[in-house]
């Protein structure tokens, strides 16, 4: 299926030089089982990228792609290309922690590590930089505004990151994975296990983190896809369906497929 | 009869079966319990942990046979623990999908259900025909290859129980794959890990078989790891065994307080489980 797009951004500079991520006919194996074919689409700096389409289309899989988590299980691979900063990071010699500290990315279930809050942040840093003690505390604290959570936890930092609710256990891994400062955000459904209330908090700090990240978000929820993202890709699949600005997705879809998936006649 | 009140009865059997096999269990454990404490609490005496093992007709106590219970079983732990504990993070963590992976699990197993006079009359050929005699360290020896398997199952038990999104999360951030196992993976399962090293200590605490291939028993006082050494359950075997009474008192003495050790390093595996994680 051609990738339909009307909004070619290979013509428009601005667009061009805001691309963060070129993805190039990637094609991703569970084993035999072709999960992706051939996409090739770019994410754009300082703006949103939504993922949708039905379950199993590739959409989660194809953000793993981006740094690689997928190499943590045998079997999982992928071809094509893509280039980050000139670089592609699907090469073999590609360092892949030095590669991912670059990345952030943020699951579906939240997933506080077993430690204090405050370690919880720390962890990622002291991966990569030796603070002094007060350096740190202000990178976590500054991490923990980020993410709109110090108010709340700034009199427990001690206390395990498991004592949290569910939506400030996941703003606790958003404020973890901000803290190591990267270059580009992969959230995968970080809002699909929480509240009304949590979720709108969490989109209220993606349309804050968008102003420093590339932001790439997988999403189920169409409403979310159409309020918080700037470019929407839907997947079908395995393949790229359409990508294009969210509004034109949304309003004018090129693709008849497109248009009823998000209209709820199918999926 | 209605559906209903089939369901009813049906649920009914089950429970009563149920209940009444826990109930079959608990007696038996109640009443090797209450032999145990009737015959044993009369030997708990000063004499008990002051004096060593008696010749027939005198006056005595166990402490040789303590101190070497104590002696052998720290120093296989010393041994077993690092070593089970790396074997069940390779078999967790780094042989995933691997043929390898495959065979050393079922080994283990294996090892884990073997007989322990097999692994007392393993060692027996291996240190005591080589080196010439009995000594403490054959005993340490053999009962570090019965820790071994524990501890390798339950590490790896446990760490088959951390969710991998933990993994992916730590993995995420940049994190090198032994910073993610030591810092997120052993944290997360810490709580059975500690409970299996205890669990692989009171197994061996009451071990008897493998010693009695390898650090044989000692009358006297030793505490040379080369020669031959007391412990509680080959003392045991040899009192209870016995036609005299003041050894079969000791016997008893020395079973209550195997059985009340293992009872406490149970319940601080439980206490130090608790302790030692950030579990609400």
């Amino acid at each position: 299926m051609p990738l339909a797009s009307r909004n070619s951004f290979a013509t428009d500079a601005e667009a061009v030089s805001r691309q963060k991520v070129q993805i190039r006919n990637v094609d991703f194996f569970y084993g035999a089982f072709r999960a992706l074919k051939n996409i090739t689409m770019p994410l754009h700096d300082k703006r949103v990228t939504a993922f949708i389409g039905p379950s199993g289309c590739g959409k989660s899989t194809l953000i793993r792609v981006l740094n690689r988590i997928y190499e943590l299980y045998p079997g999982h691979r992928a071809t094509g290309e893509v280039i980050i900063a000139g670089e592609n990071i699907l090469a073999p010699r590609v360092d892949l922690n030095l590669l991912r500290a670059k990345i952030g990315m943020v699951f579906q279930k939240p997933t506080p590590f077993p430690m204090s809050i405050y370690d919880n942040i720390a962890f990622g840093i002291r991966l990569y930089e030796r603070l002094s003690r007060s350096d740190l505390d202000d990178r976590v604290e500054s991490a923990l505004r980020r993410a709109a959570l110090w108010d709340e936890v700034k009199d427990k930092l001690r206390q395990s990151g498991l004592s949290l609710s569910g939506g400030q256990q996941q703003r606790l891994c958003i404020a973890r994975a901000v803290a190591v400062q990267p270059e580009i955000l992969l959230l995968d459904e970080p809002a699909s296990a929480l509240d009304p209330l949590s979720t709108q908090r969490i989109e209220e700090l993606i349309a804050e983190l968008k102003a420093d990240y590339c932001i790439a978000i997988v999403t189920h929820n169409m409403q979310q896809a159409a309020r918080s993202s700037d470019y929407t890709a839907f997947m079908y699949l395995g393949e790229l369906i359409e990508f294009d600005e969210t509004e034109r997705i949304f309003t004018h879809p090129a693709q008849k497929h497109t248009e009823d998936y998000i209209t709820g006649r199918f999926g | 009869m209605g559906l209903y009140a089939r369901r009813r009865i049906a649920n009914g059997l089950v429970m009563t079966l149920s209940v009444a096999a826990t109930g079959f269990g608990l007696l038996w454990l109640v009443l090797v319990l209450w032999t145990l404490l009737s015959n044993g609490v009369a030997a708990i005496t000063p004499a008990l942990f002051g004096q060593m093992t008696p010749p027939p007709g005198s006056a005595g106590g166990l402490l040789n046979a303590i101190f070497g219970s104590v002696v052998m079983t720290l120093v296989a732990t010393l041994i077993g623990t690092p070593t089970g504990i790396l074997a069940g993070t390779f078999l967790a963590e780094y042989s995933r999908g691997s043929r390898f992976g495959e065979v050393v699990r079922f080994i283990n197993d294996i090892l884990l259900s073997a007989p322990s006079i097999i692994v007392g009359l393993f060692v027996y050929e291996l240190m005591v025909v080589n080196m010439g005699h009995f000594s403490a360290w054959a005993g340490a020896v053999a009962l570090a290859i019965i820790v071994i398997p524990v501890v390798v199952r339950t590490t790896e038990d446990m760490l088959n129980l951390v969710p991998d999104t933990l993994r992916e999360a730590a993995a995420a951030l940049g994190s090198p794959k032994w910073k993610v196992i030591v810092m997120v993976s052993y944290r997360a399962a810490i709580q059975g890990m500690v409970t299996g090293v205890m669990l692989a200590v009171a197994r061996v605490a009451g071990e008897t078989a493998p010693l009695l291939f390898t650090a044989l028993n000692n009358q006297f006082w030793s505490t040379n790891l080369n020669a031959p050494m007391a412990n509680l359950p080959v003392v045991i075997f040899q009192f209870a065994m016995s036609p005299y009474a003041d050894w079969q008192v000791l016997a008893w003495g020395g079973a209550l307080l195997i059985t009340i050790t293992v009872l406490f390093l149970n319940i601080g595996a439980r206490a130090l489980a608790s302790w030692g994680t950030f579990k609400q």
